[in-house]
């Protein structure tokens, strides 16, 4: 009993430090560009879905407008860098700006039930990819001495260190007595407030980290990324993904956004080879499917599997 | 700045209000009677303009006479879409409901979306009728026939529907569906085939919005997302659950939109509709055209 307990505590840290090892090493072993590439967008991925599932896993909050955060991150992020700042400065606030437009959403629309919140973020985003689209129509690129210098490797150690980051801070906190309040915004809000839960400080409180990292991930989107559209960061396919690797992995767990973003990234890639334009379509049933069908995800998945295994073992004994 | 110049403006407002008032009316009906927040909406606008587009460009139908075939067919897709999507998150309750409605209709976005640009390719769309650069002057103030004739038809639709849900039986299941679903279905009504009806309704009344967009703007498969929106403040102007105030609450925001356009800076067009949700969200959140809150 004792034996399975210490090994039950053990096997995660141990799986842990294995994938950060294989995702240090193997890059490094390979060292080829789409290799790079493949590991750079499953870090990124990792930390959009992570920081959805801050908001709309633990604290059961549907933001339809995660590209918001993502966009203004990389907006502020890649105009303060580009005009000389220096790089950790702009990361950072590319981040806080992020929290900063989070916080005028999430206040007024937090107060209301229902679908404000949702109504409100999807709108944000939209109203920004438009009005950034039109303001900063040109493509925004690196300079040329930056292009010389260019490498993959430290943009990729970024986005694997803010991936371990967003998901330890969300492992952090499930741990604080915050989570309580959180989770039980999730399962009944009238419930948690009559119990005394300050719905509306633990409501901005999931959505400040959330915006927080999803502002860090655009920044270091506008750190890898030679030149692109201002405005391309503030599509609605990057809340998709959000949205889509969080439900594949499975909401509202640890591991969820992590073995979805692995899942999802990798499949994408496979599938964008042979079906450029049918890749989204095949998503979008299979995330639709998921949602109405299996809302457990892989996570569940596997938890089912080991049961019906674990009953197996114990009938045969 | 002439007083012409302002009427203009206006008018054109008015023009454009009166699109966003009935497709924000389809997405009302939906969230008020199914209570689930149907974020495809714009999808269906998008695909009304293209059945639309593709009458013309086929057989040369005008757009206006052509409404006789696009709203058939979006209802039915309406009954379609009803039938193998949105019966499954109609069963559920309360918040479930919505959470569930707005994460689906989302990946339905983008699935339809992604379809018309295979089916229909990303270029830009618009029906050129003879008539186009055609209308009335009325002193310096240019009223084209397409702009008015869509003001028209929005406000005969608007009419219609109002007749419709208060004078006939089944609009009248459908409003006491809204009210109450279990006294509703206590008191005989069948509210799946309500559910499905209103559903298909909605979509139709997207299809026209979309006709409108197709003969005054541009159309392309990218555009729903844009209605959606335009659709989605419409309604919490109007408050949500008023079906017929969202038209007034459309005019209102076309308005408002053209006004400062015109008069502070046309890019940030786009930042007041969104502006004037957090606003009406904080003053009144019940809406501006419901009488008690």
């Amino acid at each position: 009993m004792t034996q399975s307990k210490t090994a039950s505590r053990f096997l995660p840290i141990a799986g842990i430090l294995l994938l950060i090892f294989f995702a240090v090493w193997y890059p490094r072993y390979i060292d080829k560009q789409n290799v790079w590439n493949l590991f750079f967008l499953i870090c990124l991925q990792i930390t959009l879905g992570q920081s959805w599932n801050i908001l709309g896993g633990f604290g059961g909050q549907t933001s339809l407008g995660h590209a918001a955060f993502f966009g203004i991150g990389a907006l502020v992020t890649r105009t303060l860098w580009l005009n000389g700042q220096p790089f950790a400065l702009a990361f950072v606030a590319g981040g806080l700006t992020a929290v900063t437009f989070a916080m005028l959403i999430g206040a007024p629309t937090f107060r209301l039930r229902g679908a404000y919140f949702a109504i409100g973020t999807l709108g944000v985003a939209e109203v920004l990819r438009i009005t950034v689209s039109q303001k900063i129509p040109y493509i925004s690129t690196m300079s040329g001495a930056m292009i010389a210098t260019y490498d993959l490797s430290p943009r990729y150690h970024l986005a694997l260190g803010l991936a371990t980051v967003t998901t330890g801070a969300a492992y952090l906190l499930l741990r604080s007595p915050w989570s309580l309040g959180i989770l039980a915004l999730r399962e009944d809000e009238e419930a948690a407030q009559a119990t005394g839960v300050h719905v509306l400080r633990h409501k901005l409180l999931a959505l400040a980290l959330s915006s927080f990292f999803a502002g860090l991930a655009g920044g270091v989107f506008a750190y890898q990324q030679i030149s692109y559209y201002p405005s391309a960061p503030f599509s609605p396919i990057w809340t998709f993904d959000a949205l889509l690797i969080t439900f594949i992995g499975g909401l509202g767990t640890l591991s969820g956004p992590v073995i979805g973003a692995i899942f999802f990234t990798v499949v994408r890639d496979k599938l964008a080879v042979n079906w450029v334009e049918f890749h989204q379509v095949i998503f979008g049933v299979l995330f639709i499917l998921i949602v109405l069908i299996f809302p457990g995800g892989l996570v569940e998945a596997w938890e089912r599997l080991k049961k019906i295994f674990m009953n197996m073992s114990l009938r045969a004994r | 700045m002439s007083i012409e110049t302002f009427l203009q403006t206006l008018v054109f407002g008015l023009f454009t209000g009166g699109i966003y008032g009935v497709a924000a009316m389809g997405l009302a009906l939906v969230f008020g009677v199914l209570k689930m927040l149907n974020i495809a909406h714009g999808e269906l606008v998008m695909l009304g303009g293209y059945v639309s587009f593709w009458v013309f460009s086929a057989f040369g139908m005008d757009p206006f006479v052509s409404l006789a075939i696009v709203i058939p067919a979006l209802f039915i897709l309406g009954l379609i879409l009803d039938r193998t999507v949105y019966r499954h998150i109609v069963r559920l309750l309360g918040e479930e409901k919505i959470k569930n409605s707005l994460l689906v209709s989302f990946g339905l976005t983008l699935v339809l979306q992604n379809l018309a640009q295979w089916l229909f390719t990303a270029d830009e769309r618009s029906i050129q009728v003879a008539y186009a650069g055609d209308g009335l002057n009325v002193f310096g103030v240019l009223m084209p026939y397409t702009r008015l004739g869509t003001l028209l038809v929005a406000l005969a639709v608007t009419l219609a529907l109002n007749y419709f849900l208060r004078k006939t039986y089944p609009g009248k299941a459908i409003l006491a569906t809204a009210e109450d679903f279990e006294a509703a279905e206590l008191a005989g009504i069948n509210i799946h085939r309500v559910y499905m009806m209103t559903f298909a309704l909605g979509a139709a009344l997207a299809s026209i919005a979309g006709t409108f967009v197709t003969v005054t703007y541009g159309l392309s498969p990218s555009i729903g997302i844009i209605w959606t929106l335009k659709a989605l403040i419409v309604i919490v102007l109007a408050g949500t659950g008023s079906i017929l105030g969202a038209f007034p609450a459309g005019i209102l925001l076309g308005v408002v939109e053209a006004l400062s356009g015109t008069f502070i800076d046309p890019s940030y067009r786009e930042v007041v509709g969104l502006v004037i949700f957090i606003l009406v969200l904080i003053v009144r959140p019940q809406g501006l055209f419901v009488r008690n809150g």
